[in-house]
């Protein structure tokens, strides 16, 4: 099969490799119909996040037809169209449990090495590195599903694939951002980055009942999508105003009740403090440029909540601890736990609440993968969101 | 070999030690088994255990005199001189005294300072050596010098002796080869049912990676194969030396086997209905020898992971009914072998 594999920082070449085979037995195989670049996917396409090796299949954003079913799987049978949720989950752990899918005990094979990195291994993902599992990636035209019941959400006739797609990660992971800030009538919410997660935070706090969203980013057409389709409220361009200023002029000097760091390890600052960071992390002293994480506290009201779904990946520094403990702060992050939300934000999207499908910019065969990558990561052509057809 | 013999005491709730009976080199199999355990229920280790503090506690003692000694020898060497005999040269006694201090402070820096004391028997000969030839002088005071070189002789005879133990326990505790290893794992299941699983012995070569099988042969009795490098097998009998239903199973390996080994597992039920908290002690003393080489190779350079990484298949079989894998999934490499990368990355991560 065809499958789009990493080989290095800005390399991924589209290659022919084997076809994947149900290998536990409660694996299923899907034959992949739609497939989507993750702003995260970036990360790795940056060379940022360890253990990547050559020729991983990348893509952890994907739905498909079943084809196999291992003798285990319960739910699924051949031909049904599955979306799959990105972090792969047993179902029976402590966490699973307890709908909190992304931190599964029992789907990262290398778990000791997650457990140098990070105290404790999270859930193994879809080609997202050797630390978070090595499992092959969805942007291929096949691809094997572990734990394939509970992964996986049947979408009946009807829906088409562009609208239930981003079920897989960045719909939920928008949603999780939202329903993090415990947001209550009345309340402001900030949101910096304007990418596709960026676009459902916003989209979600308003659903959620937010009066005020604000969506920060630098590019027009993004902000435009923020205020048009997601229905952002104020849109402020950190390039031309000063976001601490802005958002404090927004809300009388209150600061926003939640704010949202939809950006992650690799956010833009022109000046003296984001050369700091760029210089730090070139030299591996920091791993991430955790500036939006800092102006987010900044920024958020005494007694407020920073709600973080952008990827960090290691140690940073000049984190204002002293503006978060003073001001009393309250810190909810972690990845998505896809599977707790598929099937409510499916429910939306069927009750026509909402159509994910809005930050769709461009459209290619999965041939064209490198292309979209290029493009994706330099924002030519406007590029919000690549859909890869294989 | 009567099992009762290597039974733990049925109030011994603590599951610490482990009853592997550790051989000396120079004695055979049948009295090092005896003589660990003379007579009673003890534990061999915890016998160990109290030779080695024992060792430990005298070492500390002889720390502290050479210290002393070495400030008086330092500060007066005039009355030392005089004490000793041995009249004039003050500035070799305090060269001496120097001596004493570095031992003194390398035995006391150390939890088991074998060469430091092993040092102090090297200083009694040369204390000696000096007094012999401060005996040829003229100046001395023979009567003195012979008084001095006998508390010597017996200073040395302790120090000897005490260096002896000390190196015999350091080794029987940590030197000698043989493998410790405790680790524990909380599993979202019930006790009886991971109790069960693990009872049936010939469930285990399923999470443990190194095991091929093991044949259960009677109550007590069972047989166990363990993979070794280039299709060499190591085989073993073991008995159960304890079985409390749902607490704790304990066995080792019967006389004779090449491989002497002993392990534990406890369950405790987790608190705030989690599940069990399973924990597990093995220790496994790999012979001399090149067939020693094969069984260290087999259980790997991290034995600590090799159980880490069982315990975890353990668990996912029993959360999850199966243990999660990559291997054989593509990738775009000549021959994919991800797992290959995988496996090496997990013993790299064991190794910081």
């Amino acid at each position: 099969m065809k499958a789009a594999c990493w080989y290095g920082k800005h390399d991924v070449r589209v290659e022919e490799v084997g076809d994947p085979k149900i290998l536990n037995r409660r694996d299923a195989v899907v034959k992949v119909t739609k497939t989507a670049i993750c702003g995260s996917d970036l990360h790795l396409y940056n060379g940022l996040i360890p253990t990547m090796e050559s020729g991983d299949i990348l893509g952890h954003e994907f739905m498909g037809e079943v084809v196999e079913c291992g003798p285990d799987v319960k739910k699924l049978k051949s031909g049904d169209r599955v979306v799959v949720a990105f972090p792969i989950a047993c179902g029976s752990c402590f966490f699973c449990e307890k709908d909190l899918f992304s931190l599964c005990e029992n789907s990262n094979p290398n778990a000791p090495l997650a457990e140098k990195m990070f105290g404790q291994s999270p859930a193994g993902l879809y080609g997202y590195s050797h630390m978070l599992g090595g499992f092959a990636g969805g942007q291929a035209q096949y691809a094997r599903v572990p734990f394939a019941d509970v992964g996986t959400i049947k979408i009946p006739e009807g829906t088409p694939d562009e609208k239930v797609l981003f079920l897989s990660d960045i719909f939920p992971t928008g949603y999780m951002a939202a329903e993090n800030c415990s947001i209550q009538k009345g309340d402001t919410v900030a949101v910096w980055g304007c990418g596709p997660v960026g676009q459902f935070a916003i989209a979600s706090a308003k659903m959620l009942g937010a009066d005020r969203v604000i969506g920060i980013d630098r590019f027009p057409e993004r902000l435009r999508m923020a205020t048009d389709k997601a229905k952002a409220t104020d849109a402020v361009n950190y390039e031309e105003r000063d976001v601490y200023d802005e958002l404090m002029d927004i809300t009388g000097g209150m600061g926003p009740d939640a704010c949202i760091d939809a950006v992650g390890m690799e956010a833009h600052l022109s000046g003296l403090q984001g050369a700091y960071d760029r210089a730090k992390q070139a030299m591996m002293f920091e791993s991430d440029r955790p500036h939006v994480f800092r102006q987010a506290i900044m920024a958020c009201r005494k007694g407020g909540t920073v709600s973080v779904a952008g990827v960090y990946g290691g140690f940073d520094d000049k984190i204002p601890l002293g503006s978060f403990m003073n001001k009393g702060l309250t810190l909810k992050t972690g990845q998505t736990h896809v599977q707790h939300y598929m099937q409510p934000l499916l429910e939306r999207i069927q009750n026509d609440e909402i159509d994910p499908s809005f930050v769709i910019t461009h459209r290619m065969p999965l041939e064209e993968a490198p292309k979209g990558y290029d493009i994706f990561l330099n924002k030519q052509e406007d590029c919000v969101k690549v859909v890869l057809t294989p | 070999m009567p099992t009762s013999e290597f039974r733990q005491g049925e109030d011994d709730r603590s599951g610490q030690s482990i009853p592997i009976p550790v051989r000396r080199q120079s004695e055979p199999y049948e009295r090092s088994m005896r003589s660990s355990t003379p007579g009673s229920r003890r534990d061999p280790w915890q016998q160990n255990r109290e030779d080695a503090a024992q060792a430990q506690l005298l070492a500390r003692a002889l720390g502290w005199f050479s210290i002393g000694l070495g400030m008086t020898e330092l500060v007066a060497p005039g009355t030392i001189a005089r004490i000793t005999g041995m009249n004039g040269n003050r500035g070799l006694i305090r060269a001496l005294g120097v001596r004493e201090i570095a031992q003194g402070v390398g035995i006391l820096s150390r939890p088991k300072p074998v060469g430091w004391l092993w040092s102090r028997v090297f200083g009694d000969v040369i204390d000696l050596a000096v007094l012999g030839k401060a005996a040829a002088s003229p100046q001395s005071n023979k009567f003195r010098v012979a008084a001095s070189a006998a508390a010597i002789t017996g200073m040395t005879v302790l120090d000897f002796k005490s260096s002896q133990q000390l190196t015999r326990v350091a080794d029987l505790i940590e030197d000698d080869g043989s493998i410790h290893v405790k680790k524990s794992i909380i599993i979202n299941r019930p006790v009886e049912e991971i109790y069960n699983f693990w009872r049936d012995f010939k469930n285990l070569p399923r999470v443990m990676e190194h095991l091929e099988s093991v044949e259960v042969t009677s109550e007590k009795r069972s047989r166990w194969v363990a993979k070794g490098p280039a299709g060499k097998r190591v085989r073993w009998e073991a008995e159960i030396i304890e079985d409390r239903p749902n607490e704790r199973i304990a066995w080792r390996s019967i006389e004779g086997a090449t491989v002497e080994n002993s392990g534990s597992v406890r369950f405790e039920a987790a608190p705030g209905a989690r599940g069990t908290l399973v924990r597990v002690e093995l220790a496994y003393r790999p012979p001399a020898g090149p067939l020693g080489a094969t069984v260290a190779k087999l259980m790997g350079r991290e034995p600590e992971l090799q159980v880490e990484e069982d315990l975890r298949r353990l668990k996912q079989l029993m959360e999850a009914g199966e243990v999660i894998t990559t291997e054989g999934q593509p990738a775009g490499r000549a021959k994919s072998a991800s797992w290959k990368y995988d496996y090496a990355g997990r013993r790299l991560a064991a190794a910081f």
